[in-house]
């Protein structure tokens, strides 16, 4: 059965097989929630439930839980996220010229090289700026 | 081989019904497998013990046991946790890992989708479980959630950096992003005029192999990158507050991904379902694309899993440093070099 699955791909591709694999993830992303559901489900029908206030307090090293549990947590991780987004874009813009790098030949690289070497420059004044570092 | 020709037309229902019984069979097998044969089996061995052995043959039934124990454990959530938030983590965590396992190939013909974009939604999709960490470790309303949250999030961005850079000299040498026509273009392709073996790109992008391999040991904050989890400063971190079966979900998907980034590892640098020496249109290649396939990932897998059990704990500093003074450099470096090569050959 399982060998039913393979298609022979026949001529074009067209817009509807483009569309229907997009339908496909959107199904497989719904697939995702079924499973977690399902599991959830049977252990719903088989776990036991005598919930007692105990039970319900935060673990804090086996102490009573102190002030506010939503706290402030610490900038540097915002550095990093904002770093983060930078060299994301860039990789969005890198991929399609890297996928197209014949066509577009010497002048494609070199248009490229500066592109990299000006986001090379922030990471390297965030370098200098000792934002990299930790403590 | 008719046989293989077999392959009638099906109606697109029919073929996503398959599609995702094989989807499930493409997640959860792994995941399973990777548990009992490195997680148990391995580690133990490596250190000098037996592991499992009691249930079924050498323990080879333990993960059935396992899942057992967890389904019958009491469902508990904080009272100050935000419940909604808390409860939707794990769906996020899974649905990613099910949205990941769609791009790869296993055969010329077996594919779950075959889209032109196929790299660039298998690196986007694998980003978003770092939401979902995220809202296991805010929504459980505990001061170790969210400390293991943040330094997961933290972790995975940084990591993903390199994974993504690390990507790109692959996708210049094989001028594609469709993940099929890449194993293609390794499968065709010559090392200096001689096509023996196609041109498996961990040849010319070994850099970018060690870099993505580094780079998926972290993105499944697998031990030296446990940090989000360090049990000795923050309990488990994001996890701290989930029990019995929301628990184990995160394990599922954490070792189901490891099965999945493993595969596209061995399909971006080891040649996917491809083995030289055979035609790679053939049918043939639809029956045993999927066990190539899996013979590789369990190849790269273990890679995965021998660091995991050699190496001690990353600090929280050296961690990020790693990332980003070491790896995006060295993958900025390897796509320019891999430019230049590419427009000079």
């Amino acid at each position: 059965m399982a060998l039913l699955i393979y298609q022979r791909e026949t001529g074009l591709k067209t817009m509807s097989e483009f569309l229907r694999n997009w339908l496909t993830v959107l199904i497989f992303g719904g697939v995702g929630i079924l499973l977690v559901s399902v599991f959830l489900g049977l252990g719903s029908l088989l776990r036991p439930s005598r919930d007692t206030p105990q039970k319900r307090i935060n673990y804090e090293s086996g102490v009573d839980p102190q002030g506010d549990m939503w706290s402030q947590a610490n900038i540097r991780y915002y550095v990093f996220a904002l770093m983060f987004v930078l060299f994301d874009v860039e990789a969005v813009f890198i991929f399609p010229w890297a996928a197209r790098l014949e066509v577009y030949g010497l002048f494609g690289l070199v248009e490229m090289f500066i592109f990299i070497f000006i986001l090379a420059l922030g990471l390297l004044y965030a370098w200098r700026k000792r934002l990299l570092r930790w403590v | 081989m008719t046989v293989f020709n077999l392959a009638i037309e099906l109606a697109y229902w029919q073929q996503t019904v398959i599609r995702s019984i094989l989807g499930l069979v493409a997640v959860l097998l792994p995941a399973g497998t990777l548990v009992y044969l490195y997680l148990f089996k391995m580690m133990s061995f490596m250190q000098s013990r037996l592991g499992p052995m009691e249930a079924g043959p050498y323990g080879s039934l333990q993960l059935l046991a396992e899942v057992g124990k967890f389904l019958q454990k009491e469902d508990l959530f904080p009272r100050a946790a935000d419940r909604v938030v808390f409860k939707a983590a794990p769906f996020v965590v899974l649905a990613s890992t099910f949205l990941l396992v769609l791009v790869l190939p296993a055969g010329p013909d077996a594919w779950f989708i075959n889209i032109d974009t196929g790299v660039f939604l298998a690196l986007a999709v694998s980003s978003i479980s770092v939401i979902g960490i995220l809202m296991a470790g805010w929504g459980s309303a505990s001061k170790y959630s969210l400390i293991g949250g943040l330094r997961a999030a933290g972790q995975l961005v940084a990591y993903e950096l390199p994974l993504v850079l690390a990507v790109m000299g692959v996708v210049i040498q094989a001028g594609t992003l469709n993940v099929q026509e890449i194993v293609l273009a390794q499968a065709n392709g010559e090392i200096f005029g001689w096509g023996g073996i196609g041109n498996p790109f961990i040849i010319t992008q070994f850099l970018g192999f060690m870099i993505f391999l580094v780079a998926i040991q972290a993105e499944l904050t697998q031990p030296p990158f446990d940090m989000p989890v360090a049990e000795s400063e923050i309990v488990t971190g994001y996890l701290t507050e989930y029990t019995g079966m929301r628990f184990l979900l995160f394990f599922i998907g954490e070792f189901a991904t490891a099965g999945i980034f493993s595969a596209l590892a061995a399909t971006f640098f080891l040649g996917g379902w491809y083995i030289p020496g055979l035609d790679p249109t053939s049918n043939l290649f639809n029956l045993i694309g999927p066990l190539v396939l899996v013979g590789k990932m369990l190849l790269v897998s273990f890679l995965i899993f021998w660091f995991r059990f050699t190496y001690p704990r990353f600090r929280e500093d050296q961690l990020q440093q790693l990332a980003w003074k070491v790896l995006v450099p060295l993958s900025l470096v390897n796509i320019v070099a891999t430019g230049v090569l590419k427009v000079v050959f």
